[in-house]
């Protein structure tokens, strides 16, 4: 469904942030990407959310490769490709109420129907109530506003929902009822769940990517990676993640 | 109640009460204005008494050394100021948005080019600039003065709609509101200048107050407005030799300035709040 | 043994919001206590009340004990010679911790100097100097003339972190109190740190109060662990029985919330 061959990008000449990346997005399998800090992952969702251009390399849509230019096309990617963001409290337009936050992809990408009806949709699937439509954002928590932000992900009814640490912000708690929101959402759609915690992208993805320093060190089956990994890096990730005690 | 309690409701209270005065002050200048285009006690230009007469029921603020009635020119000196002040602050906020929200988009170079001629604009006193304008220019008229104080206006409110624009554009709102399909025009109106518009909308109001006080300056100086258009400024300055004799002359647009300025400022936060989600409790 | 750090029936308001509401615990020295909370939990306002560190505007009452001194109500002049020598704080985010405008080198000599000053009065530049040569080995950071000579931004988070470990080590506290210290690095980072705290702690003997809201996290650096909800303590006890047997339902979502993401991981590798 979406194709990335031999990505790489470079913010300028010298510096390559993502180096020769290759990965695929197959209907209805989530995937994670992980990665630590300077691993190229935020670039890698840029260049998926066709935000900037690979410098070299070709990203394929079905049949078509992603050309940022060409507005008929990326209206078309818009609505097949939706983000949810790390940061709720930096996601929502404070100044928006809820209805018109979920509703601007609707407008914006010319959905028809009956818009309070497809963003009050959306806000069941995210467990909201539905007089939030008429409240601003400062008047929910964080995990709350997170919903709201997926109800806008969702409500194009997208093929993929590309995450980026979606819940790396949220507390404990919230976090998992986010996960659980999420797991249920992936049976829809396809999820690409960007993060650095692998525990999340491993109770959320069937397939990982694993990244460092702009290349693709090893992916595969999840469960297969998680029991075996081969790439020293991999086992090193592993290794650091602090674990319960028995 | 706590301590942090009461300081929040009485800052509430007090908020309430300056955006009053402020609507109060600023609203009786407005009306007075409105008034002007259809009615005045007396002819403005001609003498209906003596000269220098002190207030009495006839003339309620008494007459100039001309004899013409000084209540009427007081009227009219609302209109121009609020025209200035309104005319100044449209010119230097359309002007100065659009500079800055361009600013704000534009490649390093090209802001860095735009910030260092805004930073060269604004050094320049707002008045000697307004000076050089008019003096420039052939005839003295109310619309040169608004003219010059706006484009001295929107030097400032360019530079702050370009950091405030800046700001606004590195949230994560933004860039999902592109990924929503949203154009560039849709995100700058949508969603940069409404949450701009607070702190830009007390800026408008400060800048209204100095607009005011620059024409009544420059119409002291003689560079304002020639009649019909009376000026407090030049009620002023007209009154000057006789300040100790007719005081009223002096002292009468002394306060409507005072009194337009301040009901302005008071009002510059009110305007802030309107329309501000916020302004409730935040979680 | 007196405790180190004795906390009785601590109240912390905002005005009328009550921020922590009658906690209280005690850390014996050399003791490790956790202080397990999510956002809101009161956590990290608990340690900066023990430091004296909160605002004026925050209400504090009860009892704070540290080094068998009374720290609510005590004077500024009585704080500053309690902070650094009974307890020192690593922060959360290394980069605000350390001052953007000056080099590493002067930020370590300054507790050190501090020390040295109020132990033996021996204040020479070598003396310093070799105190914080010593420092940054003991953090085990690499190159110690490129550390020295570097300002804060120059050098990665894990490394920033290791020099505000190194700092709060320059007071030679009896106590070290890390608030999330860990939560802003990455895994592999986190763990190196995670590692050496529990290295410095274990040779210098100190307490360590360490708060966080990672249970793993705080599992592999701890022995008792106290769940904090809405500044009320729900639970207390040895990590392996609280996390292995919770009894407050608070505390049992937030064990199973992090089994479910453990498990995920599958078998310890």
């Amino acid at each position: 469904m979406l194709d990335l061959q031999n990505v790489s990008f470079g913010y300028s000449r010298e510096q390559t942030t993502l180096n020769d990346v290759s990965l695929s997005v197959r209907p209805g399998v989530s995937v994670g990407l992980v990665g630590e800090s300077g691993s190229g992952k935020t670039t890698l969702l840029r260049l998926m959310l066709g935000l900037i251009r690979p410098t070299s390399g070709v990203i394929r849509f079905g049949e078509e490769s992603l050309d940022t230019g060409n507005s008929a096309f990326m209206q078309r990617y818009r609505r097949a490709v939706q983000p949810v963001f790390q940061d709720p409290y930096s996601s929502l337009d404070p100044r928006q109420r809820v209805i018109d936050i979920i509703g601007e992809p609707l407008r914006s990408l010319r959905i028809p129907g009956d818009r309070t009806q497809t963003v009050a949709e959306a806000l069941e699937a995210v467990g909201l109530p539905l007089d939030a439509m008429r409240r601003y954002p400062h008047e929910f928590s964080g995990g709350q506003r997170q919903r709201i932000a997926i109800a806008r992900a969702i409500v194009a009814r997208p093929q993929i929902v590309l995450a980026d640490e979606a819940v790396s912000a949220l507390d404990l708690s919230t976090r998992i009822r986010i996960v659980e929101l999420f797991k249920t959402l992936s049976e829809k759609l396809t999820l690409v769940f960007v993060s650095h915690d692998l525990g999340v992208v491993a109770a959320l993805c069937e397939e990982m990517i694993i990244l460092e320093r702009g290349k693709v060190v090893e992916s595969g089956k999840t469960r297969d990676i998680l029991a075996v990994p081969k790439h020293p890096y991999t086992q090193r990730l592993l290794a650091s993640i602090p674990r319960m005690p028995a | 109640m706590s301590p942090v309690e009461t300081s929040v409701s009485r800052r509430e209270q007090r908020h309430s009460l300056a955006l009053t005065l402020g609507l109060a002050l600023v609203g009786i200048n407005l009306l007075v204005a409105l008034l002007t285009l259809f009615w005045t006690p007396y002819d403005p230009l001609n003498a209906s008494g003596g000269r220098l007469e002190a207030p009495s029921l006839l003339h309620w603020l008494g007459t100039d050394r001309l004899g013409r009635d000084l209540l009427t020119q007081l009227m009219i000196g609302a209109r121009t100021a609020l025209l200035v002040g309104t005319g100044a602050v449209a010119i230097g906020a359309t002007v100065g948005v659009s500079l800055g929200v361009l600013a704000a988009f534009a490649t390093r170079l090209a802001d860095d080019v735009m910030a260092a001629t805004l930073d060269i604009l604004i050094a320049f006193p707002t008045l000697l600039l307004a000076m050089l304008v008019v003096a420039a220019s052939d005839s003295a008229s109310l619309w040169t003065a608004i003219l010059a104080l706006g484009l001295a206006i929107s030097a400032i409110v360019a530079r702050l709609t370009r950091i405030l624009a800046k700001r606004v554009l590195r949230q994560d709102y933004i860039v999902a509101s592109r990924t929503s399909g949203t154009s560039w025009a849709g995100v700058v109106f949508r969603h940069v200048l409404p949450n701009i518009w607070p702190t830009l909308s007390v800026n408008f109001a400060l800048q209204f107050g100095l607009a005011v006080i620059a024409e009544a300056s420059l119409s002291y100086l003689g560079l304002g407005a020639p009649p019909p258009n009376a000026s407090w400024g030049r009620l002023l300055q007209e009154a000057q030799g006789t300040v100790y004799t007719a005081p009223i002359g002096a002292i009468a647009p002394g306060i409507a300035l005072v009194a337009l300025v301040i009901g302005m400022n008071l009002l510059a936060d009110g305007l802030r709040d309107i329309g501000d989600p916020t302004r409730g409790r935040s979680r | 043994m007196t405790a180190l750090l004795n906390i009785q029936g601590l109240h912390i308001r905002a005005g009328d919001k009550p921020l922590v509401s009658d906690l209280s615990f005690s850390i014996r020295p050399g003791e490790r206590i956790g202080l397990i909370g999510e956002s809101g939990s009161g956590k990290s306002m608990t340690a900066m009340a023990a430091t004296g560190l909160l605002p004026v505007s925050i209400g504090v009452s009860g009892s704070i004990e540290l080094d068998s001194q009374q720290v609510v109500g005590a004077t500024d002049s009585v704080m500053n010679r309690l902070r650094g020598a009974a307890a020192a704080v690593v922060f959360q985010e290394p980069l605000t911790a350390l001052d953007p405008l000056m080099k590493i080198g002067r930020q370590i000599a300054e507790p050190v100097r501090r020390r040295l000053e109020r132990e033996s009065g021996k204040t020479s530049k070598d003396v310093v100097q070799r105190e914080v040569r010593d420092l940054i080995d003991k953090v085990a950071l690499p190159q110690p003339e490129r550390i020295i000579n570097s300002y804060p931004h120059e050098v990665s988070g894990g490394q920033r972190q290791r020099v505000a470990i190194a700092m709060a080590l320059a007071c030679r506290p009896k106590l070290l109190i890390a608030d999330e210290p860990t939560t802003a690095l990455d895994v592999t980072t986190q763990a190196e740190i995670l590692k050496l705290l529990d290295q410095l702690v274990r040779e210098t003997g100190m307490a360590l109060l360490f708060i966080s809201h990672d249970l793993p996290v705080v599992a592999q650096v701890v022995e008792r662990v106290i769940v904090l909800k809405n500044g009320v303590a729900v639970e207390e006890g040895p990590v392996k029985a609280v996390f292995g047997n919770p009894q407050h339902d608070y505390t049992k979502t937030l064990v199973e919330a992090a089994r479910l993401f453990d498990e995920a991981l599958g078998a310890t590798g």
